[in-house]
C-alpha cells in the first residue's frame, strides 16, 4: 500500500527528517510512536506532501507520490487527518463533510450518513458550525471529512491528542470499524496504551530517525530489529 | 438645506454604494481565498470601464447597453485569468509586499496601455440606453439610472450569497478561505479554484467600471481613486466579509455624499477618519475575522545580519568618497539629480528601517517624508525661517504624527497595520489637498529655497551627502543596537520576545516615530532641492516608491534600501525623460523583478555569494 523509503524533510533551512523508511500494507494499522519534536507530524506531512521539501521515494500503490501536491496525493486516495484537526469553523459539520467529498473517485463506500453512523453525535450537530461543537466532536468530524474521500489509506496525526477519555474509546472503535472496512491506517501517537489498543505494528522515531520497527508485541520485550 | 434635498442626496449615495461594492466584494473575494492583496484591481475596474465605453457607443439599444457591461467585462475577466495564471500563480508563496509590488506593476502598465489604446483624453460615454430619463423624487429630479443601480447591490450580494452557499464551488470558496492547504489535502485543485475565484473577482471590478459610463467621464486615473476608496471600503467592512463590503460601501458612499453637502471642508478626511476609527474599535472590520494564517505559506526568513567586516568598511568608504567627488564630474543638472538619488536613499532607508528591522509593512510611509517637506515649506513661507530651522522642525513634525498615528498602528498586526498607515497617510493627503489657505491646495507651496551658503548645486549636494550617509549609518547602528535586537526579536516571535521581557507596543512604536523623523528629514531636503512642495509628495505614489525600492533592492538586507533606491530613482528619472509611456516600461520591470529577482539586489547577490561559499565547503569537506 505505501512504502517510503530514505525520506528526508524538513522546513525551510532545517532538516526534520533523515532517511526514514517505513511501510504499510492494505487494512494493517501502524503506529509511529515517539516524543514530542521526534518528527511523528513531519513524517505525516511529508507523505501528505504538506511540507518544504523532500528527498527520498514514497510509493503509493505503485505511483512515487514525492513529488506530488496534496491534492493529486488525495485524489490518489491518500487520507489526512491534522493534529490540529483543521475544521472549517465557519461551515456547518454537514458542510464540512461535503468539502471532503472527491467526486471524481468512483469507489463510493462512504456517505454522510456512514459517517453519522460511525459517529452517532456528529448526526444532532449537522448544522451547527464547525466552530461550535467540542474538540473530540471536531475529531470525529476530521475523521469523517477525510473518510469522504473513500480514502485506501488514512493518516492519522495524534488522533487521542486533548479528547476526553471516553471519546477515546470511541475513537478507537471508529478506528477498528474503518478497519472493516478496508481502510489502512498510519497513526502518530504518544498515547502507547491507546497505540496499542489499535496498532498491528510500530515504528519507533527518534530525532527524525528510524529507531525501532517491529509488531507492538516486539516493542514490550524489546526484541524487533532496529 | 431642505428635507428634500437630504432624501435625494441620501438616494444618490446609494447609488454610488452599486460600483463600489462591486469592486469591493471582488477585492475582498479573491483576497479571502488566495490572500492576495490586489492592487491591480482598480485597473480592472477601469478598463472595464475602456472597454464598456467602447462597446456601448457602438451598441446604444437597451438591450446592447447591458449586454455591452457584461461582455467588457467578461473579456477583462479573462485578461485577469490569463494573468492569475501567468505571474500570480508564481508568488502565491511569496511575501506578501512582492505581490502587492506585482500587481502595483500591473497597474502602472494599464494606465498607459489604456493610454496608448485610448489615448489621453476622458472620454464620456453614452446614456443607459432606455434609462436616461428622470423621476421625480419629493418633487426633485433623479435619474431613473440610480434607481437600477440601487437595485442592482443587493441583487448582486444575494446572487453571491446563492453561489458561496448552494453551490459546491461556493462551498470550496468558503472552505479555501478559512484553509486552503486543508482544503488542497482534501483533494481539491487549489489552482483553478483560486483562477476561478480570481476571475470572478476581475469580473465584478469590471463590471462595477461599466456601471460608472452613463455617471461619470471614462479617464486613466479612474484607478488610483476607487482603489483607494475600496481599501477603505473593505478595510470597514472587514476583508474576506462580502455583507461586510455591503455595509461599508454604502457608508462610504453616504460619507462623500453628506460629507460634501455638510462638510465640504473636511470631505475628504471624513472618510479615512471613519476608517481609522473603526480599525481602533473592532481592528478585524465591522464583520471581519481574524485571519488564519497560510500554514505552509513560506515566511520571510531573515538570514543573521552582521556589522561590515573590514572589506565592508572599505568598500564603503570608497563608494562614499567616489560620492563625494561627484561634482568634478557632474553639472548643476547632475547633481540635481544626484541629490534627488540621495534623498530616495534616505526615504528608502528609514521605510528599510522600519520594515526589515521592525517587520512592520508601512504603506503609508508618504506621510513621513510629505509632512518633513510642508513642516519646512510651511515654517519657512509663513514662519519665515531659516533652511537650518527647517531642517529640524520637518522631521520633528513627523515624528510628532507619527507618535500620535503609531499609537494606533501598532496595535494592529500584519495587513491590517499597512491599511491603517495608509490611511492615516491620505487623511494627511487629504488635508493638505483640501485645507487650501494654509497648504495651497493642488497649487502647493513655492519659493521654498535653502539658505544663500546651500543654494549651488554643489553644496546643496554635499548637504544632501552629509544627511544621507548620517541616516545610513545611524540606520545600521540601530539595527545592532540593543534596541534593533528587541525590535528583530519581535520582528521574528512575538510571543517569546514578550516572555523574556520585551513589551511590543512601546519598543515598536518608537521605531515608528524613528523611521518617520528619518522620512520627515528627506521630505525637508526635498522641498528645498525642488523648491516647492506639492500633496502628491503625500499620495499612495510615494508610498509605493519607498516600497519598490525597498524591496528592488532587497528586502531583508541592512543595506539593500541603498542599492534600490539608486536603481529605481535612475531608472524612473530616465524612463521620465526619454519614453512615452514611462508607466509601462517600468510596471513591466517591477513585474519581471519580482518573477525573476524575487530577492532584490542586493539579496540576490548575498545569495550568490553564499552559494559559492557553500560549494567551497562542500569541496572542502568532499577532499577530507
Amino acid at each position: 500500500m505505501l512504502q517510503v523509503s530514505d525520506l528526508n524533510s524538513g522546513y525551510g533551512p532545517a532538516q526534520i527528517l533523515f532517511d526514514v523508511s517505513l511501510q504499510v500494507g492494505a487494512g494493517e494499522v501502524v503506529a509511529l510512536l515517539g516524543r514530542n519534536g521526534a518528527g511523528k507530524s513531519t513524517t505525516l506531512k511529508s507523505i501528505m506532501g504538506l511540507t518544504d521539501r523532500r528527498k527520498g521515494k514514497i510509493l503509493f500503490r505503485g505511483t512515487d507520490i514525492s513529488q506530488y501536491p496534496p491534492f493529486e496525493i488525495a485524489r490518489l486516495g491518500l487520507g489526512y487527518v491534522p493534529e490540529d484537526r483543521r475544521i472549517f469553523t465557519d461551515l456547518t459539520v454537514a458542510e464540512n463533510l461535503e468539502v471532503g467529498r472527491q467526486k471524481r473517485r468512483s469507489t463510493t463506500t462512504w456517505s454522510p450518513e456512514r459517517i453519522y453512523a460511525l459517529f452517532p453525535n456528529l448526526a444532532d450537530l449537522r448544522h451547527k458550525p464547525g466552530g461550535q461543537i467540542s474538540g473530540g466532536e471536531q475529531q470525529m468530524l476530521t475523521i469523517g471529512r477525510t473518510l469522504m474521500g473513500n480514502p485506501h489509506l488514512v493518516l492519522l496525526d495524534e488522533p487521542s491528542e486533548g479528547i476526553a477519555p471516553k471519546i477515546v474509546e470511541q475513537m478507537a472503535e471508529a478506528i477498528r470499524l474503518m478497519t472493516r472496512e478496508g481502510v489502512a491506517i498510519l497513526l502518530s501517537e504518544q498515547n502507547l496504551p491507546f497505540a496499542r489498543l489499535i496498532s498491528d505494528r510500530c515504528y519507533l522515531l527518534e530525532k527524525g530517525e528510524i529507531r525501532h520497527a517491529g509488531t507492538m508485541a516486539d516493542l514490550e520485550t524489546g526484541s524487533g530489529h532496529p | 438645506m431642505s428635507v428634500e434635498l437630504y432624501v435625494v442626496q441620501f438616494l444618490t449615495g446609494l447609488a454610488n454604494a452599486a460600483s463600489l461594492f462591486l469592486v469591493a466584494c471582488g477585492l475582498s473575494l479573491i483576497f479571502g481565498v488566495t490572500r492576495i492583496v490586489n492592487f491591480a484591481h482598480g485597473a480592472f475596474y477601469m478598463l472595464g470601464a475602456y472597454l464598456a465605453y467602447s462597446l456601448t457607443i457602438r451598441w446604444q439599444t437597451p438591450v446592447g447597453f447591458w449586454l455591452a457591461l457584461l461582455v467588457a467585462a467578461a473579456i477583462v475577466a479573462v485578461l485577469g485569468a490569463v494573468i492569475e495564471i501567468l505571474l500570480l500563480r508564481r508568488l502565491y508563496r511569496a511575501p506578501e509586499l512582492l505581490q502587492l509590488l506585482a500587481t502595483f506593476g500591473l497597474t502602472l502598465m494599464a494606465e498607459d496601455a489604456v493610454r496608448l489604446i485610448w489615448g489621453p483624453e476622458d472620454l464620456v460615454g453614452p446614456r443607459a440606453a432606455g434609462l436616461s430619463g428622470a423621476m421625480t423624487v419629493l418633487g426633485r429630479p433623479m435619474p431613473v439610472y440610480d434607481f437600477v443601480l440601487i437595485l442592482l447591490g443587493p441583487a448582486v450580494l444575494g446572487l453571491l450569497w446563492l453561489l458561496l452557499h448552494r453551490s459546491r464551488w461556493g462551498l470550496l470558496i468558503r472552505a479555501a478561505t478559512e484553509d486552503r492547504d486543508m482544503v488542497g489535502a482534501l483533494g481539491v485543485n487549489q489552482t483553478w479554484l483560486f483562477t476561478g475565484v480570481f476571475a470572478l473577482g476581475v469580473f465584478l471590478a469590471a463590471f462595477g467600471g461599466g456601471l460608472q459610463i452613463p455617471r461619470d467621464a471614462v479617464s486613466h486615473v479612474m484607478d488610483l481613486s476607487i482603489i483607494t476608496e475600496v481599501f477603505v471600503v473593505v478595510v470597514i467592512g472587514g476583508l474576506g466579509s462580502l455583507t461586510g463590503a455591503f455595509l461599508a460601501a454604502i457608508i462610504v458612499a453616504e460619507l462623500n455624499a453628506f460629507g460634501i453637502l455638510i462638510l465640504p471642508g473636511i470631505s475628504l478626511v471624513l472618510t479615512f477618519l471613519i476608517m481609522a476609527l473603526v480599525l481602533v474599535l473592532r481592528p478585524f472590520g465591522l464583520l471581519g475575522k481574524p485571519l488564519a494564517q497560510s500554514r505552509t505559506l513560506s515566511h520571510r526568513i531573515h538570514g543573521a545580519w552582521q556589522p561590515l567586516g573590514g572589506v565592508g568598511r572599505s568598500a564603503a568608504l570608497a563608494i562614499l568618497i567616489c560620492a563625494a567627488l561627484l561634482p568634478l564630474v557632474l553639472g548643476e543638472y547632475g547633481l540635481g539629480v544626484a541629490s534627488e538619488v540621495l534623498i530616495a536613499v534616505i526615504f528608502a532607508a528609514s521605510l528599510q528601517f522600519l520594515m526589515s528591522v521592525a517587520g512592520l509593512d508601512s504603506f503609508g510611509h508618504a506621510a513621513g517624508l510629505g509632512l518633513g517637506a510642508y513642516g519646512a515649506a510651511l515654517s519657512v513661507q509663513h514662519f519665515g525661517l531659516s533652511m537650518e530651522a527647517a531642517l529640524l522642525i520637518g522631521p520633528l513634525a513627523s515624528a510628532l504624527f507619527a507618535a500620535i498615528a503609531g499609537w494606533f498602528c501598532v496595535r494592529l498586526s500584519s495587513i491590517y497595520f499597512a491599511m491603517l498607515t495608509l490611511a492615516f497617510a491620505q487623511i494627511v493627503w487629504s488635508i493638505a489637498f483640501q485645507w487650501v489657505e494654509v497648504t495651497g491646495g493642488d497649487n502647493g507651496i513655492v519659493g521654498v529655497w535653502p539658505s544663500a551658503w546651500a543654494s549651488g548645486a554643489t553644496a546643496y549636494y554635499w548637504l544632501t551627502l552629509g544627511c544621507t550617509t548620517a541616516v545610513v549609518l545611524l540606520t545600521r547602528h540601530l539595527t545592532f543596537s540593543p534596541f534593533g535586537y528587541a525590535l528583530r526579536a519581535l520582528r521574528d516571535s512575538p510571543l517569546r520576545a514578550a516572555a523574556i521581557g520585551i513589551s511590543r507596543q512601546p519598543v515598536q512604536h518608537a521605531a515608528f516615530v524613528i523611521s518617520a523623523f528619518l522620512a520627515g528629514l528627506a521630505g525637508v531636503l526635498f522641498a528645498f532641492l525642488k523648491g516647492s512642495v506639492f500633496p502628491d509628495t503625500l499620495g499612495i505614489g510615494t508610498s509605493v516608491d519607498g516600497l519598490i525600492m525597498v524591496l528592488l533592492g532587497g528586502f531583508g538586507t541592512v543595506s539593500g534600501s541603498v542599492a534600490g533606491a539608486i536603481v529605481y530613482k535612475m531608472a524612473s528619472i530616465w524612463l521620465i525623460s526619454n519614453t512615452d509611456f514611462p508607466r509601462l516600461i517600468l510596471g513591466g520591470l517591477i513585474v519581471l523583478l519580482v518573477l525573476v529577482f524575487p530577492l532584490g539586489i542586493v539579496g540576490t547577490l548575498q545569495q550568490a555569494l553564499a552559494g559559492r561559499l557553500l560549494a567551497g565547503n562542500a569541496s572542502v569537506r568532499g577532499r577530507t
